[in-house]
């Protein structure tokens, strides 16, 4: 039975790094970059939604939707500032290295807001939860809610990408740029729109994360980050329901290495399943294998 | 080589030994206050590991975010020779054995880890570069290492699962890290190693290996097509860049008492540090990474009152940075009005 316990809080685990993922690989499909500082948006929509609730003393559905909006808005604000303009820069380093410079600065200036001290998050579901096979087997609300929202958010997207207008514009940007804009698509309107899809998203993981784990500092959104871009890269990078899947492996192992193997090492695993899924099959579980053209 | 650019190169080392002696001069006298004397040490191996990134991120044009990894395994490494033999070796044999071994067992890791992670490139090689500094980062903190009568022990678990004898010495003790190793490095080693690493570096570079290294960073399919050994090349400068970490490493480890992996110093967070200097210095500008290490370590220790800012600032330095010479709207604007300042742009 603890293992079933294990196994379902890996899976709580894997839907939140399932729905940063999903982030991560729509920017990653669409704008190819590696937008270094997404798990910096997490933090920040923790940080709004602390602030509404904890501190304003407003309902948490208030602080929930004001969190998506700000990061909503952060997310386009930054593309437009900073990685737009260096979307034709002939080095592909030179993006990577703005977005790290913005992981940079979010972090930091929210350590001179709110300073280093961890801050303890009121969780925002007050769902106990259910108790199942006599006790044995306690299924904590939080870990439900976390699951169901990223199921929702799948379909959602899914749904949005292949059946709506938008959506197919986005698709034709991520094939091909140049093509797209010829046929009419307005390529800056749909990478921003993608942005704030993906940005939306952090802040939905962030409560969601910052309910289950409930400490909260400047650097909380960083590793998970990371490892929700693990996560995109496992499941093949561009690739949805890839990105679910990755997450939820990932998150799994990451529970369950953490259990049986050592804690100590948990990260060192997730990290090692990077380096082989590259090694073995870069394109990931769902990926699409594209040839290099000269 | 051109005048030209030897003349650059002397300039460079001519640099260092100014500020050598400069700082010599003013501890001699006792102008220098403790405080900043503490700090000489640091600047040196941080301008090191620069120099050693700036060789990655700006020759080979390969992005590593697990530079502080390597300086890990360099300072662990050493430190363990150290510490195991500080009864042993006399001070100045056992500091230069343990500055081969960083340096070897470092070059070691950047050649195993090469391997897989050069067959990437851009954003993936920078990512796996991260997974694999944090890797050696976890592995050093959890790694429990002591020596009795019957051998060395090893365990990743605790301390009792080692199954050592109570009479033996602790030489790695998990997330305590190495506590009292010999601090044999002062500012004139660093100052020496520092010349050695840029002696390496700036040679490397006006080489026909540096030149082929370059021309794969410019255009790896043309550079394949004339006949230049992609991996090798890349190799080479992944493993020397990985090397000159691993001498930071050693400087970084026989310059403090306790060594702990811990994530200020080893962590990605270093490797993004390090970046910065490299950044704001100028990619592929090695005279560059060591002056901005310099001026962003010294500055924010000697303004006390900046040093809450210091890290928005850079960020924000390092934003504004990149959109001004990478944005293809601001090259243009520099270019109309400012042509005169990129006449010596051409000779890169």
């Amino acid at each position: 039975m603890s293992f079933l316990t294990y196994f379902i809080n890996g899976l709580s685990l894997g839907s939140i790094y399932a729905i940063i993922a999903l982030g991560y690989t729509m920017v990653y499909g669409i704008a190819k970059m590696l937008n270094f500082a997404h798990g910096d948006f997490i933090m920040v929509g923790c940080y709004v939604v602390f602030t509404v609730v904890s501190t304003m003393g407003l309902n948490p559905v208030v602080g929930i939707v004001v969190s998506i909006v700000i990061c909503t808005l952060l997310g386009v604000t930054t593309e437009k500032v900073a990685y737009k303009p260096l979307r034709n820069a002939g080095s592909p380093l030179a993006v990577l290295i703005t977005a790290i410079g913005v992981s940079y600065f979010l972090e930091n200036a929210a350590l001179l807001i709110f300073g280093a001290d961890t801050k303890a998050f009121t969780s925002v579901i007050p769902w106990e939860g259910i108790i199942l096979a006599g006790g044995a087997l306690k299924i904590q609300g939080v870990t439900i809610i976390t699951i169901a929202v990223s199921l929702v958010i799948l379909i959602v997207l899914q749904t949005f990408i292949y059946k709506t207008k938008a959506g197919q514009a986005m698709l034709a940007v991520s094939e091909d740029k140049g093509a797209a804009s010829l046929m009419g698509i307005d390529v800056n309107k749909t990478i921003s729109l993608t942005f704030a899809i993906g940005s939306a998203l952090a802040a939905i993981a962030g409560v969601l994360m910052c309910s289950a784990y409930p400490s909260l500092t400047p650097y909380t959104g960083a590793m998970p980050g990371i490892k929700a871009f693990v996560a995109a890269v496992l499941g093949g990078i561009g690739s949805i329901p890839g990105a679910m899947i990755g997450g939820l492996i990932l998150g799994i192992i990451e529970i369950l290495g953490k259990t049986y193997v050592s804690s100590q090492l948990s990260d060192a695993i997730v990290f090692g399943i990077l380096v082989i899924v590259l090694l073995v099959k870069p394109t990931g579980i769902l990926g699409k294998n594209v040839q290099e053209k000269v | 080589m051109t005048m030209k650019k030897i003349q650059d190169k002397y300039i460079t080392y001519g640099m260092v030994v100014i500020a050598y002696v400069l700082c010599e001069i003013l501890m001699r006298t006792g102008i220098m206050s403790s405080h900043i004397k503490g700090l000489l040490v640091p600047m040196c191996y941080y301008a090191i590991v620069a120099v050693g990134l700036n060789l990655c991120v700006g020759i080979l044009g390969e992005l590593s975010l697990g530079h502080a990894g390597f300086m890990c395994v360099g300072a662990y490494t050493s430190a363990l020779f150290s510490f195991a033999m500080e009864d042993v070796i006399p001070t100045v044999p056992r500091f230069i054995m343990a500055l081969i071994i960083g340096v070897a067992f470092s070059t070691l890791f950047g050649f195993l880890i090469g391997i897989p992670v050069l067959r990437l490139k851009g954003d993936y090689l920078a990512i796996v570069t991260l997974a694999f500094g944090e890797i050696i980062k976890n592995i050093f903190n959890a790694v429990y290492l002591g020596i009795d009568d019957a051998g060395l022990h090893i365990s990743l678990k605790d301390m009792s699962s080692m199954g050592m004898d109570p009479s033996g010495k602790i030489l790695i003790n998990g997330a305590q890290g190495i506590t009292g190793t010999p601090s044999d490095a002062n500012f004139t080693i660093a100052a020496f190693l520092l010349l050695a690493s840029l002696f390496v570096v700036q040679n490397l570079i006006n080489s026909r290996d540096g030149r082929a290294i370059m021309a794969i960073r410019d255009n790896r399919i043309a550079a394949e097509s004339n006949g230049i050994n992609i991996t090798k090349y890349k190799m080479f400068a992944f493993t020397i860049s990985a090397a000159i970490a691993g001498t930071a490493g050693v400087l970084f480890s026989h310059n403090i008492s306790t060594l702990t992996a811990t994530s200020q110093y080893f962590g990605y967070n270093a490797s993004i540090l390090i970046l910065v200097y490299v950044v704001l210095g100028g990619i592929g500008n090695i005279r560059g990474s060591v002056i901005a290490a310099v001026i962003l370590y010294l500055l924010p220790e000697l303004l006390r009152g900046l040093s809450d800012y210091r890290m928005l600032i850079y960020s924000i330095v390092l934003i504004v940075m990149m959109l001004f010479n990478w944005a293809p709207k601001a090259r243009e604007f520099r270019e109309k009005h400012f042509a005169f300042l990129n006449k010596r742009k051409e000779a890169r």
